[in-house]
């Protein structure tokens, strides 16, 4: 009970116009320790560490680090106190190498040459003291999002870094890299550096930290020991009432066949092979859920499905319409076959985001808003739809003249699924439908996409969230490099034997089978 | 052949001269968009460098302290773009236009004001210009086959400033891509939120390339007036800082090569005025309006991404907002 805190908040609070970002928020952080701090987004974690890291200057409230009252008027201030962070979007100079990147902030001499060979020798130390390796003469933007990352990570602690701050760590990481993460943070604790975890992903809060405090529009609403908790007590907190997962658990419908995938192959304008013979048929009232490390064709498939990419072998079938390289479609025919598309980025292929909501709610469905005049749009009916929309699908601000950029991830994503569903569509093809998205608008989403697949539509459910995927599939189809790994029920399929499909690991046997079988040994 | 090689040194030696002016720009211009702030107005800073330089050589009768002139004058317009790019995070292009309308109009309401000359200083003489420097040992090794005309046209009798303009290329190279300033004044182009993460001022980095920029195209603008000519004459800057932004853009943002596609600007200017008039072989007789243009013909073809697409400084034009 002697040693201070290594960080200690008291009151901080910070305005942005109307908003409250943080209302006297308090926070002690024990030297050495994993502390987790969750929340939904708009909570004010992020301006909470923003004033930690110097970013923001705190309206009031006290900040102390390890006993000792501290001023941090900026970024600089942070670093000299041995504060490091690493933020959600990467601070790096996407075309310097690693060791321009770490002479940006560290670099003590006029010439860059002088300082050099110091600087390279701090970095080994960092690298082999945490085992954190990275090669300095890399050039960043070719680094894996992961390697990125540990960047991240050895210039935040060669700052002198006694604390570390991550802001959402995970959201950009493959599950490998993932875990890759969490063990050199349990390396960093080991040696005695205080991490401070920002994130919303209630899994990672406890798999790795040792305490956890909970925001809530701004507010400090609970701390709690992570061993005395667990993860509905936490998300109760979070989103301030009861919240149930939602599962698939109804028997599937076994419908009729309404898309019918045979060889199909994918090239890039680049004229790689992004997808290798795929064969595969969805049936009305299923959801097919795609699982796979990002970048493994799953973007390549919907984009094909969705007839923005031409096939280069194989065919599509959806009713009498057959989809090939001499014949490929374009995404208003897949429309107008009864395919609707929830893109993965929403924010680029989903929504224009400097119009209003309502010229968004009508985007591919112009036709709805027409008026008697073929050329002409009906604004009441546009704004009708807009609103109708937004009410069933509780997309909040209701107000369909607000610009789409204004909303948060949770309701633009809503608006979008809101908008495809209108369509009333047999095929919904759904990419990434809760990235960046709350605790409670996942719910919602979960719940829309669940009651689509009780009304017969048939959805193939591509997201790099495994735990998504094993709730809400019927089957789960795994694929690794362009290819599918294996096709299962999601009744026999768990997280490992997902992941070890991810990993291009065919056939993963029952449970109580030691060692999985690989598909090509399994042929001898 | 003597002839021939005599003419060709001619033709360099005149086609630096003509390139001086577009070198300083381009590097003024490097400093600037290298940091993220777009310099359209290369040409205003030009042009006001060039009254400044003239004016003040005019009155005090001193190329130095024309020159002096010059680059406080083209900092003072910088000042100017920085303070409303910059502090006020207003449209680079914007800015930059106003400022090339601003010293349009203002050299020539204050030439015509200070001299009465309808908008021109008085011809400069001699002792008020900087005058060509004639290297040691141009008479022993004037008989020198090849070598004598290559050192007595092209390398001595330059003036100081072309000299110069040609040590401006390492000087601006050395500056950004060996120094920790320059590191940094990259990555303000690049990624600035990285280095305000860092701890390092994004505006206050910015500021100080945009003024360099206004310092180089102070002494280009001396250049004209006091150095290559012999006074201010009203827009005698003539699209220069044009055609170097364009340089600074075929040369992808890099010293060396943007010093090549200023040279390049230069030889089609030096030969254009050389084959007016001139009868040549199967073509004929070139009118001179085709020749005049070339380099403007050229500005397109290149820009129009004939020789490969040039990647600018990530940040260019975006003025920096902390998020949130």
């Amino acid at each position: 009970m002697s040693a201070p805190p290594a960080i200690s908040l008291r009151g901080i609070s910070k305005r942005f116009g109307a908003v409250q970002a943080n209302d006297a928020v308090d926070l002690d952080v024990a030297e050495g320790t994993i502390h987790g701090i969750i929340g939904e987004n708009g909570a004010g974690k992020s301006t909470l560490v923003s004033i930690l890291s110097g970013h923001y200057g705190a309206d009031a409230g006290e900040i102390a680090l390890f006993g000792e009252s501290v001023k941090l008027a900026s970024s600089a201030d942070a670093i000299a106190r041995g504060i490091g962070m690493v933020h959600q979007h990467f601070m790096l100079v996407p075309n310097f190498t690693v060791l321009e990147n770490l002479q940006l902030g560290f670099a003590k001499t006029r010439l860059l040459k002088a300082g050099r060979k110091d600087l390279l020798a701090r970095i080994a130390a960092i690298s082999s003291a945490y085992g954190l390796e990275v090669d300095p003469f890399a050039v960043v933007e070719r680094l894996p999002v992961g390697l990125q990352q540990r960047v991240e990570i050895v210039k935040a602690l060669i700052g002198g870094g006694r604390i570390l701050i991550l802001d959402e760590p995970t959201g950009v990481l493959t599950p490998d890299e993932t875990d890759r993460l969490f063990e050199s943070l349990g390396v960093l604790k080991a040696k005695g550096v205080t991490i401070l975890l920002i994130t919303h992903k209630l899994r990672e809060v406890m798999a790795v930290t040792d305490n956890v405090s909970v925001m809530r529009r701004g507010k400090m609403v609970a701390h709690r020991q992570t061993a005395q908790t667990n993860r509905e007590e936490l998300a109760e907190l979070m989103v301030g009432r009861a919240v149930r997962p939602v599962r698939n658990v109804s028997p599937s419908a076994n419908g009729e066949v309404v898309l019918q995938v045979e060889r199909l192959s994918v090239r890039d304008e680049t004229g790689a092979e992004r997808l290798r013979e795929v064969s595969f048929d969805l049936r009305a009232g299923e959801i097919l859920g795609v699982a796979g490390v990002a970048g493994n064709g799953q973007s390549e498939l919907l984009a094909m499905l969705a007839g923005l990419m031409p096939p280069a072998a194989g065919t599509v079938r959806i009713g009498a319409r057959e989809i090939g390289a001499a014949s490929p479609s374009d995404p208003a025919e897949m429309r107008a076959l009864g395919l609707a598309h929830v893109p993965e980025d929403r924010r680029r292929e989903g929504l224009v985001l400097p119009f209003a909501m309502r010229e968004n709610a009508v985007l591919g469905y112009l036709d709805e808003a027409r008026a008697r005049r073929p050329w002409m749009i009906d604004r009441t009916r546009m704004t009708g739809r807009c609103q109708a929309l937004m009410d069933t699908f509780d997309v909040r601000p209701a107000n369909p003249a607000l610009r789409a950029a204004g909303f948060s991830g949770g309701n633009q994503q809503k608006l979008v699924l809101a908008r495809e569903h209108g369509a009333s569509p047999r095929i919904l093809l759904v990419g990434q439908p809760t990235r960046g998205v709350d605790v409670g608008a996942i719910e919602f989403i979960h719940r829309q996409l669940l009651a689509l697949r009780e009304a017969g539509c048939a959805i193939i459910l591509v997201s790099v969230e495994l735990d998504e995927i094993l709730a809400l599939s019927d089957r789960i189809m795994a694929m690794n490099g362009g290819r599918i790994v294996g096709i299962v029920d999601a009744a026999e399929a768990d997280r490992q034997s997902v992941g070890l499909m991810m990993a291009g690991v065919a056939h993963p046997l029952p449970t109580g089978t030691a060692e999985p079988v690989y598909r090509d040994e399994a042929i001898l | 052949m003597a002839e021939a090689w005599l003419d060709l040194m001619q033709i360099l030696a005149s086609t630096l001269r003509l390139s001086a002016p577009l070198i300083f720009c381009a590097m003024a211009g490097l400093f600037s968009e290298r940091a993220g702030v777009v310099d359209i107005g290369l040409e205003g800073k030009l042009l006001m460098g060039a009254f400044a330089a003239a004016a003040a050589a005019s009155a005090t009768g001193s190329p130095w302290l024309g020159l002096f002139a010059a680059i406080a004058a083209g900092m003072a317009l910088a000042l100017v773009h920085a303070f409303a790019c910059v502090t006020h995070r207003g449209d680079q292009i914007v800015s930059g236009v106003a400022i090339n309308i601003l010293a349009s109009g203002l050299t020539v309401v204050l030439g015509i004001a200070m001299f009465s000359q309808g908008g021109q200083t008085p011809p400069l003489s001699r002792p008020e210009r900087f005058g060509d420097i004639t290297l040691p040992f141009t008479e022993t090794f004037a008989d020198i086959p090849y070598f004598g005309p290559f050192y007595a046209e092209l390398l001595s009798g330059q003036n100081l400033l072309v000299y110069l303009a040609i040590l401006a290329v390492p000087i601006t190279g050395f500056v950004l891509f060996s120094t920790t300033f320059g590191l940094r004044l990259r990555a303000v182009g690049e990624a600035p939120e990285a280095v305000d993460s860092a701890g390092y001022s994004v505006a206050w980095l910015r500021y100080r390339a945009v003024l360099i920029a206004g310092l180089l195209c102070g002494i280009g603008g001396a250049y004209l007036s006091i150095a290559h000519g012999g006074g201010f004459v009203r827009e005698m800057s003539a699209g220069r800082g044009y055609i170097a932004l364009a340089a600074l853009i075929f040369g992808k943002w890099k010293p060396v090569p943007t010093l090549f596609a200023c040279l390049l600007f230069g030889v089609l200017e030096s030969t254009a005025s050389r084959l007016s008039g001139v009868d040549l072989p199967v073509i004929g007789e070139i009118p001179v309006e085709v020749i005049l243009v070339a380099p403007y013909v050229l500005t397109v073809i290149l820009l129009a991404g004939f020789f490969g697409r040039a990647i600018p400084p990530r940040a260019l034009s975006i003025p920096y907002v902390k998020e949130r």
